[in-house]
């Protein structure tokens, strides 16, 4: 109740009384055994290399635990978390930048692809740029801040620390690990060719085990929480991390060739494969893109507008009616395949039930504007949520448009796709972490507003225009593509050759690398803004909400 | 702070009731969910269901649902295709039964459909090699030209879509430029004074010393190929060097390096990959691209 809210965090949790230690050095001391035998006996160069670079990090994670363990005064673990919190948010930039910069340069590969081939570069070919793009953004950019904001929100709407001690630094390293090998992986040219699931098997089994304590760490924490009910966006975050362990580990079971080699075999084949590739693929928009996202949304636009969230009943409702629909959906990628009829009927019509619960996300964001909808012209940072919310809004109206079999024989395999996933990613899972971002940094670091509400000004507007460009000429060169592709003469012969479309295309990967050129300017704004506010500059000084009203709960009150 | 029947807050803006939670100062309002949202939510769902009642939909043990219209895509399909074959099939059956290849192009109706077939077929199976208008590449010829290296009557345009060029078709069109450097057959000095005679047949600037001690070579090692006047021979597929038409190009360098390591450029065969038919529309085409003999 209102009285307790303000109460500061005095628990001292029992997990940390030297369990989480134990625990984080026997999973430390198994990985430094297994990458030295597997560094040793490595059965490919492969194999080897990214060895090496697991042995070198569990070397330093075992030296930052031994500094750790023999400091002579612990650090006081009453108040809540933030170190990890602040990590978070400094990797979620790191690896946003770089993901974009990479989009960037392979969206100019795709317009000019004769300047930008280097025959003597393997890892510069679009095949392996490609992934690690997707990879960059999605988990590494979305990733880190899924796993920042759900370690700040759950303390803050629990009023718990995060529970297991050192856990929460285990699985923040150990997930920024993971990309690293990741990423590596695909410059190198380690894939088992799994669309948002390339890494290969030991880089699997060590995400599981990072996920799994990501788990226990947020269950623990609700677990001691001090409020009697859970809150929304927790339900959200959860289903989340629940979702994507299980997505995870199905979809890369395989069979190792060997036990220090990079290649394994998958254990699903012809059809079945791509139905349990595009099961996880579609689930990973749903539970890493949509659900984990939600959870942001239902935390910082409340927060930020200063407003209660509009409707209770509609949460609940849209969240279950949501993440039940959702899993049935991934069919719809593969329509007019050899995937049988009934299956793509289930997955079409599933993704149309799907429309209403994912709007029930957007409503609830929207309206929580009501009786606040004049920050939007004061606070740049607002209108970042809010458009986020409509691009959320109009992707999840295109989706289920999308997977009807009809339009489908049109887009798919089209760049109407690119453009779909694009809206998505960046005007709603972007803005909504940048949002959250420019929220989270003056709160962490207790600065009393951003540098300059300025930059973020030009950040929103050159990112906006940027987003605009990149969608629209996805939608014009996509649908121009898939009416090309089927075009036929008075006879039934096919009107153009493939090539072709491929020309027509040209100008229309201009306009979209261009749009993500300016997206990652405005990147690189916000990162320098951050970066000034961090070190306590002050530019704007009037630009001060949305700190001040909490004041009495930042995190001085609660230590 | 103004309390509802229920002891839960109100809010002062909208009026409406909160839940009575608070998580850091985060609160909810009592809202009923949207109309609109719920009815669209219940047709969408309901509208599923009248699909699964009409398509196949949900699977049991031993078959699925087959919907009340029985539709299958792969039948579909296969009906449209039929259809289209069948509107094809009186073309198609005069495409093969004509005397000469010539007959087509007399024929507008025929050569209207040939060059629809021919274009459509070309796009897919020989732009890639020979570019979209057929304009060529180095390496791959230029089919707009009047320039043939086998013929570019119908007839031979059609056996060599027929068979390829040194395919691995037992019929395939076959010849050997040989590597007279690399295999010893002529040394750096001599390799450099044909050179210098191609490029005086050709037209272009030599050195007239080394072209002259070029000519006895060409004469001993390359007439019997192209020809005493090295013209080329198209029976041999042996390219005329004197047109100024180069398939790998006319720098000298680009010479030396022909005569030094030989050229054996391969067109696959297509006999098994397109039918007759459409190898007969592909030839009218590509007679048509410019330079038909």
């Amino acid at each position: 109740m209102t009285q307790e809210t303000n109460k500061p965090v005095t628990s001292v949790s029992s997990a940390t009384s030297g369990g989480d230690v134990m625990g984080v050095a026997v999973i430390l001391g198994i990985g430094l055994l297994y990458s030295l035998f597997a560094a040793a006996r490595a059965s490919d160069p492969l194999m080897q290399f990214h060895s090496f670079i697991f042995l070198a990090a569990f070397v330093a994670a075992g030296f930052a635990l031994i500094v750790h363990v023999s400091n002579p005064k612990p650090k006081s673990q009453s108040g809540y978390e933030y170190g990890v919190v602040k990590a978070g948010v400094i990797a979620s930039m790191f690896w946003g930048i770089a993901g974009f910069l990479v989009g960037v340069v392979i969206a100019f590969q795709l317009a000019f692809p004769d300047l930008l081939y280097f025959e003597n570069l393997p890892w510069t070919n679009f095949g392996r740029l490609r992934p690690l793009h997707t990879s960059a953004v999605i988990f590494a950019f979305g990733g880190n801040v899924l796993i920042a904001t759900s370690f700040y929100v759950v303390q803050r709407t629990c009023r718990a620390r995060l529970a297991g001690g050192l856990a929460p630094w285990f699985v923040f390293w150990g997930y920024n690990l993971f990309v690293v090998i990741a990423a590596t992986g695909y410059l190198i040219g380690v894939t088992q060719s799994r669309e948002y699931a390339e890494p290969e098997w030991y880089a699997d089994i060590w995400l599981t085990i990072v996920w799994v304590v990501y788990l226990l760490v947020f269950l623990g924490t609700i677990w001691k929480r001090k409020e009697p009910h859970i809150y929304v966006a927790n339900w959200f975050y959860l289903s989340f991390i629940v979702t994507i362990a299980m997505l995870h580990i199905v979809n890369n079971l395989a069979m190792p060739v060997s036990l220090t080699g990079s290649k394994s075999y998958s254990l699903f084949a012809g059809v079945q494969d791509a139905l349990t590739q595009w099961w996880y693929g579609h689930n990973a928009v749903g539970f890493f893109l949509t659900t984990g996202f939600l959870g942001i949304m239902y935390y910082f636009i409340p927060k930020r507008a200063e407003r209660p969230v509009f409707s209770y009943r509609l949460s609940i409702v849209h969240f279950w009616s949501l993440i039940f629909i959702y899993i049935w959906a991934g069919p719809h990628h593969l329509h007019y395949t050899a995937l049988p009829e009934w299956a793509q009927t289930l997955g079409m019509t599933f993704s149309i039930m799907l429309w209403m619960p994912s709007w029930g996300g957007m409503i609830n964001g929207l309206m929580t504007l009501s009786g606040a909808w004049d920050k939007l012209r004061t606070d740049p940072v607002i209108r970042m949520l809010v458009v986020s919310v409509a691009f959320y809004g109009m992707s999840t109206f295109e989706g289920p448009l999308m997977s009807i079999r009809a339009v489908n024989a049109l887009s798919h395999y089209t760049d109407w796709t690119i453009g779909h996933v694009h809206s998505g990613a960046l005007g709603w899972v972007a803005y909504i972490s940048f949002g959250a971002i420019y929220c989270l940094v003056p709160w962490l670091w207790k600065r009393e507003s951003l540098y300059s509400k300025a930059m973020v000004e030009w950040h929103f507007w050159i990112s906006t225009i940027g987003i605009v460009l990149y969608i629209t000429s996805m939608w014009v060169s996509g649908i121009m593509q898939g009416l090309m592709w089927r075009a036929t003469n008075e006879f039934g012969f096919l009107e153009h050759s493939f090539v072709e479309t491929v020309a027509a295309m040209h100008p229309y990967y201009i306009i979209r690398a261009c749009g993500g050129t300016l997206f990652l300017i405005g990147a690189l704004i916000m990162a320098y803004n951050l970066y000034r506010t961090i070190r306590g500059d002050v530019r704007d000084p009037e630009y001060q909400s949305a700190l001040a009203p909490f004041r009495g709960m930042t995190p001085a009150a609660a230590e | 702070m103004t309390v509802s029947e229920n002891n839960n807050e109100i809010d002062d803006f909208t009026g409406v009731e909160t839940t009575g939670h608070e998580w850091d100062g985060v609160k909810e309002l009592n809202n009923p969910m949207p109309r609109w949202w719920l009815i669209i939510f219940y047709v969408s769902v309901i509208w599923s269901i009248g699909y699964w009642v009409l398509m196949p939909s949900w699977p049991g043990l031993t078959g699925y649902l087959k919907g009340t219209r029985e539709h299958s895509e792969r039948e579909n399909v296969d009906v449209a295709l039929a259809a289209v074959n069948a509107e094809r099939s009186v073309q198609m059956k005069q495409l093969l039964s004509v005397s000469s290849m010539t007959e087509i192009e007399r024929d507008p109706q025929l050569l209207e459909y040939s060059m629809a077939a021919g274009g459509s077929l070309f796009g897919d199976n020989c732009a890639t090699c020979h570019g979209a208008g057929g304009q060529g590449f180095p390496g791959y010829p230029s089919l707009v030209d009047d320039e043939w290296i086998w013929g570019g009557s119908l007839d031979e345009i059609r056996q060599t879509l027929h068979f390829g060029i040194r395919s691995t078709h037992p019929d395939t069109r076959l010849n050997i430029m040989q590597a007279f450097g690399r295999d010893g057959l002529l040394t750096r000095e001599q390799i450099s004074d044909v050179t210098e005679y191609v490029l005086d047949i050709s037209g272009q600037d030599s050195d007239a010393e080394a072209a002259a001690r070029g000519a006895p070579l060409f004469a001993q090692q390359c007439t019997s190929c192209h020809g005493v006047d090295g013209r080329g021979n198209q029976a041999l597929g042996a390219p005329n060097l004197t047109d100024g038409i180069w398939l790998y190009g006319g720098d000298p360098s680009v010479i030396r390096q022909t005569i030094y390591n030989g050229r054996g450029g391969v067109m696959p065969f297509w006999t098994d990959r397109l039918t007759d038919e459409q190898i007969v529309a592909l030839s009218v085409y590509v007679h048509s691209l410019g330079g038909g003999e």
